[in-house]
């Protein structure tokens, strides 16, 4: 998708490049694919239109810079557009406010299914790893078994996730009753809960309420009697990542009787392009907080606008890579490595390293998924993570002296590497050819901005999507990823970002 | 097969006016309108708006527009007739039944097992529990195998749902093998000699290969213990999903072979509509709808009021 805007964008505009600025028939077209990219993404019909309307606003009359091919001009235009709608108006940070006196109230609220008490638990786990005490409350008696699932999941955060805190569970499972027969005894439930967190001296009581219909007048009343009674300092709606165009009803719809506060995506960890999250902020206003990403009690992160856009616009998630990969590489070792590439003195050994730590961050195709572009060419390739074993397997059969200097290995070397790792010449031949064209690249891109790196990216993903169909290194993209981005970290550059 | 006919007008009569509502009825868009291209415009939108996705859209309203302009079509209402007749042949009736082990001549007694799958939050729990009253108030003996073994309190939800019923259910270790409980509870309705076996496994998103390979053994469990085994393979879809469904009914098909599409949560104001999408993709029929959280809030999908629903007011 990436890719297609991108060019229509260049075709757009390529009279233009250098010598003007852009006109309306110029980006009509392209912006139709804009349109196109974003009702894809699930982004609500009325939010695209407007988004494009404004956004041929904004680019109508611009300069095309020179250095820039005008169609990656363009995409950055759309893409900020983007960060700036999904940032929180205030600049704020995610986090859980501190209350006095305590505890500070958070009610989890949303649609049935939306992932409200596994994300009351990583929310738990959260605050307990910052030293904040929990209790976590049972506030959904209409669901079979969701009082269980709230005590075990607190049971686990209690027993199993890092930090010093206390957390504690309160329910009244003699309230529990089925669908439609108790309605209104969450609320009293939930101040005996907010009195008993008090009386315990808690941090932060987190409310667990029942999923419900928008359109459910009685259970929505019943939410704001809660609301009214325990006035929680923060309101919390959670939706599901891969809603389509009704996450506008329903967030709309909750927001008027409860005011939301902030909004918790879940099961981000699918490969759903979440344009539910430039709606929701759109009828809210709350800015996004976190996201749910994975079925773990850690799988909680905090949001970032930059990220999802990009997700959108089908450019792939490379900061969530460069994450990934930080946890893997301590700072001295990326910068030594960042270094070493710009000066373009990238050795077989180093890559070696780097597919090492690569590999203990996930399987390929998960990490793959999140470059730009390469996510929608390998959703149907099966990537054999053995192909990277005989791409070690070649490495470990070089010498230490060809692993520094690749130009050595000759004809007889590579066919004696070949004959020790167990596969044929012309396999040894393409790593060679592939590890020089990305420690070239390397070279080039440290320095750029990221226009110049997202331009960069491209052309490495032609090579990459090539590299695949051969089933040969798909790997080395991730070298590039990491060793490019790793001198600023991700947060100065979406601050560095925000500025320009 | 006449199942589940008489159950289900039973519960159609029982609907409340607001459901009335949104199942159709109120088609004020379209009522009383002349075609033309502004409202076709509108038509696009709404249909985009109720999720049907670029690609079946674009499809239906080319196809609307040429009747158009070849003056087949000239009013408002006719739009309902002609989206109808495009879904019925997306989805004819014999497609829309439940499958059934063919009656044993003679031989052992084979139950019919149905496989349930989707990704987490969908419904299949609550949807297995509609399922199982609506076979069993048609005379079948229902066992439920809760293959859920994963989520905290998923395999007590189940059991509730069975108390209420008045069926059993076969369970086995939380955080135990799912395989092995579908290998018991396929025994175990051989063994009493159950009609329809239904198995409740744990959500799962459809880019989750190790638990997708979970889901192909549990369903080679049950082809090695029951003939024909699963005879129906539903993949739950929850109504308020955007495209990404159509990459979820792609996975879940890959994986297990779906056989048709429970869609769930059709009393908000989500409408469903990936479903055609679905259909146009994978060839696989909706069966059934969920209408609400009790146990009756189940009906046969229809493609005439699921039309009329994306009319109805917004
Ligand atoms: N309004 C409405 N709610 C529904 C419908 N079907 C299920 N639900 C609700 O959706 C929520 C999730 O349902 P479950 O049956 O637990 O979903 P599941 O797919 O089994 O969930 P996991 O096993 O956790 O993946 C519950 O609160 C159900 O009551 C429906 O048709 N309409
Ligand atoms: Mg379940």
């Amino acid at each position: 998708m990436f890719e297609r805007l991108s060019e229509g964008f260049s075709t757009a505009l390529r009279r233009l490049s250098g010598k003007g600025a852009i006109t309306e028939d110029n980006v009509r077209e392209a912006m139709g694919d804009i349109r196109d990219a974003l009702l894809e993404a699930d982004v609500h019909y009325d939010v695209v239109k407007q988004f494009t309307d404004e956004a041929m606003r904004d680019a109508v009359g611009r300069e095309v810079t020179k250095s820039l091919e005008p169609g990656q001009e363009m995409i950055g235009v759309v893409h900020d557009r983007l960060v700036a709608m999904m940032s929180p108006a205030d600049g704020s940070e995610p986090g859980v406010p501190r209350a006095s006196p305590s505890p500070t109230v958070v009610m989890m609220c949303g649609l049935q299914g939306s992932g409200k008490t596994t994300t009351c638990g990583k929310l738990a786990a959260y605050l307990k790893k910052r030293g904040r005490s929990v209790m976590l409350a049972a506030a959904d008696l209409q669901r079979p078994a969701a009082v269980d699932q709230l005590r075990i999941v607190a049971e686990q955060v209690r027993d199993e996730m890092p930090g010093g805190a206390t957390v504690r569970f309160y329910a009244e499972p003699d309230k529990v009753a089925a669908y439609g027969k108790a309605v209104g005894v969450a609320v009293d439930v939930c101040k005996r809960a907010y009195a008993e967190a008090q009386k315990q001296g808690v941090d932060v009581l987190i409310l667990d309420t029942a999923g419900r219909l928008h359109v459910n007048d009685e259970l929505m009343q019943e939410l704001e009697r809660v609301n009214t009674a325990l006035k929680p300092h923060q309101v919390l709606l959670v939706v599901d990542a891969m809603t389509g165009q009704d996450a506008i009803n329903s967030a709309k719809a909750f927001h008027e009787r409860l005011a939301i506060d902030g909004v918790i995506l879940t099961k981000f960890d699918s490969d759903t392009r979440g344009g539910a999250a430039i709606s929701v902020k759109h009828v809210t206003g709350a800015p996004i907080r976190f996201i749910g990403v994975g079925e773990k009690l850690d799988a909680l992160e905090e949001f970032h606008a930059p990220r999802i856009a990009g997700r959108i616009l089908g450019m792939g998630d490379v900061v969530s890579l460069v994450e990934k990969a930080r946890d893997q590489v301590s700072d001295e070792d990326a910068e030594r490595m960042a270094e070493k590439m710009a000066k373009g003195q990238l050795t077989m050994d180093d890559f070696l390293g780097q597919l090492r730590s690569l590999r203990k961050m996930g399987p390929m195709k998960q990490l793959l998924g999140m470059l730009p572009g390469v996510g929608s060419a390998i959703k149907d390739v099966n990537i054999d993570d053995k192909q990277l074993d005989r791409v070690e397997g070649i490495v470990n059969s070089m010498t230490a002296q060809e692993r520094k200097h690749a130009n050595l290995v000759n004809n007889s070397r590579r066919r004696r590497i070949a004959h020790g790792s167990g596969v044929g010449t012309t396999e040894v031949s393409q790593l060679l050819k592939q590890f020089d064209a990305v420690s070239k690249l390397s070279k080039q891109m440290s320095g750029m901005g990221m226009m110049g790196q997202m331009k960069a990216m491209r052309n490495l993903e032609q090579a990459g999507a090539g590299a695949m169909n051969n089933t040969q290194l798909p790997d080395m993209s991730g070298l590039r990823t990491r060793g490019s981005t790793h001198t600023v970290s991700p947060k100065k550059r979406f601050k560095q970002r925000k500025k320009r | 097969m006449g199942l589940f006919k008489s159950t289900f007008s039973k519960i159609r009569q029982g609907l409340t006016a607001t459901r009335e509502t949104l199942l159709g009825g109120v088609v004020d868009m379209l009522r009383g309108r002349t075609l033309n291209d502004e409202l076709i415009d509108e038509i696009e939108a709404r249909l985009i708006r109720a999720d049907v996705g670029l690609t079946p859209t674009r499809r239906l309203i080319d196809g609307l527009r040429a009747d158009y302009k070849a003056g087949k079509i000239s009013r408002g209402e006719d739009v309902l007739e002609y989206l109808k007749r495009e879904l019925k042949a997306l989805w004819p009736e014999e497609d829309r039944r439940l499958r059934f082990a063919p009656p044993a001549e003679g031989g052992p007694h084979t139950p019919t097992v149905i496989l349930v799958a989707g990704v987490n939050g969908a419904g299949k729990t609550t949807s297995i529990a509609k399922l199982a009253k609506a076979l069993r108030d048609e005379g079948n003996t229902v066992l439920l195998g809760a293959c859920d073994t994963f989520r905290a309190g998923a395999v007590r939800q189940l059991e509730i749902w069975a108390e209420r019923l008045g069926v059993d259910v076969v369970r086995g270790k939380q955080g135990g093998d799912p395989g092995a409980v579908a290998f018991d509870a396929c025994d175990a309705a051989v063994a009493r000699k159950i009609d329809v076996l239904i198995l409740d496994t744990a959500g799962r998103l459809h880019t989750q290969d190790p638990l997708m390979r979970q889901l192909v053994k549990i369903r080679d469990v049950t082809a090695r213990r029951i003939p024909g085994a699963p005879h129906e393979v539903i993949l739950v879809l929850d109504a308020t999903a955007g495209q990404n469904a159509i990459r979820q009914a792609q996975e879940f098909s890959g994986a297990i072979g779906v056989t048709g599409v429970f869609l769930t949560k059709l009393d908000g104001t989500a409408r469903g509509g990936v479903v055609i999408g679905v259909r146009e993709a994978l060839g696989v029929p909706v069966k059934f709808i969920g209408v609400g959280e009790t146990l009756d809030d189940i009906q046969p999908f229809e493609p005439d009021a699921f039309v009329e629903a994306m009319f109805a007011t917004e």
